[in-house]
């Protein structure tokens, strides 16, 4: 099994998650969260006055999903979080020893 | 126009040396039912600038004794005064017995009386009505302050804008009305002159001054030649009991209410809250006293019949008297107090601190400008003095050229229209057109709201480039365009208001344009400009000299600001106890105590 976690642009969740559930995705955690990248944020104005921003919003995706079907899932987020300008995030596929779900005590992919 | 300049320095210099010799005090306040010294007063005060004034020449004709508070008939049953003055113009209420009235035996004089109570119900309906749309004002500012500033002084900025209220108000009752007020009755007044909210006005007519004004049997009338203060109305004692006293105290009340909160946008984020409390109760002091010398019949109003120079001091509804003044407070303040830690960087340089809720400093704004529909045509204290509807236009232009004028100016520094600023070129615009708006015509009132927008953003930043730090704006929103609107009195006014204002009617005048209105430079009375710069003057070395030293001693009493811990933290819980958004902490839903 495979943990797929995306950091997208906030707007563009509602397009993802179409996209995700449309490719047979059957759940998804989602968080809201600040982060920066190779470009330290960004500046904002205030009464003539620049200052930073330094943490940026993003929304970051949690997927599960069986080892055959992670590289749909990256190529499906990669083509719906697109925009093609700074700032679109990052995705990261890392192994899962384990699931389980807790209301059966199933384990493994059935557990997804 | 010499020979004035020079008896206004004589003038300068004679009340700077207070010697006992020249100076003749009175109090007049124990004889405040009286009605004959008060009947005296305005012909006491006949200019002695218009010689032979048309009006000294032929002997006045007779008019109901409750224009000038006097009973002219004793036999009748008294119209004048009654316990609160409520009757006023009225010799019977109207009833179904045979006492009351029975129409068809009215005689004209009754039906007069009937026509003179509805005249004084409308000023004094208009005047409360308006006074209530001042009190809303409030509001207003609370939402422009705290939209101003960081979530973590919600709480504390939004407290400061409420508790003024109650502690300006409560001062005001206790002192700020009778220094302010108290002597108004004997202030000067156009011929034919009556009190346009009733005859019980009269009452206040107790005050100190330099050169006091005797009547023929050398008895003391309580009018001065220079009046500074008023003596009369303490608590609105009993001495006070009456129905137009009670609506012009409302009404004063409200518009000193508005300079005491405008520091408090100057001073946000940091301010002691036990020193605000203090300041609360100090403010009336500073605001009574000069409102007692442009409004209350004092030496500024004075200046055209002591000295030759326009109408003397002119400010309509406070440009100077008001907003001048709390935005000079504030800047005194702002400076005492110092800018916010990290509003300037190691280099001086200011950064941005971005408040925390832009709409609401829209909203706020928005609630200001309606306000000010009660603040400008409501200055007038008469439902029955027509020009406020040229009020009202005025405001409005003015106050719409001022958001054009500042977005304008943002265009040309190269920025984009930053809301909040946008907001300030708005209520820059209304400050300014707030001294002379029923004296200009609608173009002067377009042209003064534009280069008050203007004029606001470049004080925005050059404020901030001294290294004062003014979280709201507040400094060059009332203080720099309160005192342009003062100056733009004596610019723009064209002479169709204001004939006789402040007791002057000057012959040459009358020739020349039918009547004495008060008259700008630019319509042909450059002296009025001289008055509206000495006026101007006297504000900015009052207020300074008086808020200095105010926050100098104050800081002795309870520190003016708060640690440097409490202004990391944010000021809502170390100082008010209660968070702004305690929904924006991290904490556990809900806590059990075992």
């Amino acid at each position: 099994m495979k943990m797929v976690e995306a950091i997208v642009k906030p707007f563009k969740l509602d397009e993802v998650k179409e996209a995700l559930t449309k490719a047979g995705v059957q759940g998804m955690t989602v968080e809201e969260v600040k982060g920066f990248g190779r470009q330290k944020g960004h500046t904002e104005l205030y009464r003539g006055a620049e200052y930073s921003v330094d943490f940026l919003p993003k929304v970051k995706i949690q997927i599960l999903v069986p080892d055959d079907k992670a590289a749909k899932v990256v190529e499906v987020i990669t083509e719906s979080a697109k925009t093609g300008k700074i700032g679109d995030g990052k995705i990261f596929v890392t192994s899962v020893e384990e699931v389980i779900r807790i209301r059966t005590g199933e384990k493994g992919d059935d557990a997804i | 126009m010499k020979r004035g300049t020079t008896r206004c320095v004589f003038a300068f210099l004679a009340m700077l040396l207070g010697t006992s010799l020249a100076v003749r005090y009175s109090l007049a306040a124990e004889e405040a039912k009286a009605p004959e010294p008060a009947a005296e007063a305005p012909k006491a005060e006949a200019p002695p600038a218009a010689p032979g004034a048309p009006a000294a020449a032929a002997p006045a004709p007779k008019v109901p004794g409750y224009f000038g508070a006097t009973l002219d008939d004793p036999k009748k049953p008294s119209p004048w005064p009654d316990p609160t003055g409520g009757a006023s113009g009225v010799w019977a209420t109207p009833a179904g017995d045979s006492k009351g009235d029975v129409p068809d035996q009215l005689k004209l004089g009754d039906l007069y009386d009937r026509i003179a109570h509805n005249l004084f119900s409308i000023n004094i309906v208009w005047t409360l009505v308006t006074g209530f749309l001042v009190m809303f004002m409030q509001a207003g500012f609370m939402f422009v302050e705290t939209g101003l500033c960081r979530a973590k002084n919600a709480s504390h900025t939004a407290a400061m804008n409420f508790m003024i209220y109650p502690l300006g108000c409560f001062a005001f009752w206790v002192y700020g009305f009778a220094i302010g007020w108290g002597n108004w009755w004997n202030g000067p007044v156009p011929p034919g002159w009556y009190a346009s909210l009733g005859p019980g006005l009269s009452v206040l007519n107790g005050g100190w001054g330099l050169g006091a004004a005797v009547d023929a049997a050398g008895k003391a009338t309580g009018a001065f030649t220079y009046g500074i203060i008023g003596t009369t109305g303490w608590f609105l004692n009993g001495g006070v009991n009456d129905v137009a006293v009670m609506a012009l105290f409302f009404f004063m009340m409200v518009f000193m209410d508005t300079t005491a909160t405008i520091p408090t946008g100057a001073m946000a984020e940091r301010w002691a809250w036990k020193n605000f409390c203090l300041y609360g109760l100090w403010v009336a002091l500073p605001y009574c006293l000069y409102a007692n010398w442009l409004w209350g019949g004092g030496w500024l109003a004075q200046g055209g019949l002591n000295w030759g120079l326009g109408h003397g001091a002119v400010d309509f509804a406070g440009s100077g008297v008001v907003h001048g003044m709390g935005g000079l407070i504030g800047i005194a303040g702002a400076i005492c107090i110092g800018p916010r830690i990290g509003k300037y960087d190691g280099h001086g340089r200011p950064q941005a601190m971005p408040g925390h809720n832009v709409p609401m400093v829209v909203l706020g704004t928005f609630i200001l400008a309606f306000g000010w529909f009660g603040f400008n045509p409501g200055s007038t204290l008469a439902g029955t003095d027509l020009r406020i509807s040229f009020v009202v236009v005025n405001t409005m232009l003015a106050s719409v050229t001022g958001a054009i004028g500042a977005h304008l100016a943002l265009s040309l520094k190269g920025m984009k229209p930053d809301t909040t600023l946008l907001c300030n070129g708005m209520l820059a615009g209304l400050v300014a057109i707030t001294a002379p708006s029923a004296f200009v015509n609608p173009l002067g009132a377009a042209i003064i709201g534009f280069v008050a927008g203007i004029l606001v953003i470049y004080s925005v930043f050059f404020i901030e480039s001294k290294g004062i730090d003014d979280p709201a704006g507040a400094i060059s929103v009332h203080g720099t365009n309160g005192l342009w609107g003062v100056l733009s009195v004596g610019i723009f006014a064209t002479g169709e208001y204001g004939a006789g204002w402040n007791g002057v009617v000057r012959d040459e005048m009358v020739k020349l344009y039918g009547a004495d209105g008060v008259r700008g430079l630019l319509y042909g009375d450059f002296s009025q400009f001289i008055m509206q710069i000495i006026d101007c003057a006297v504000l900015i070395v009052f207020a300074l000299v008086m808020a200095f030293v105010w926050f100098k001693i104050s800081d002795f009493i309870t520190p003016l600001r708060v640690s440097k811990e409490t202004e990391i933290e944010g000021l809502d819980g170390p100082e008010m106890g209660v968070l702004g958004y305690p929904d924006f902490q991290l904490h556990t839903s809900q806590r059990i105590v075992e």
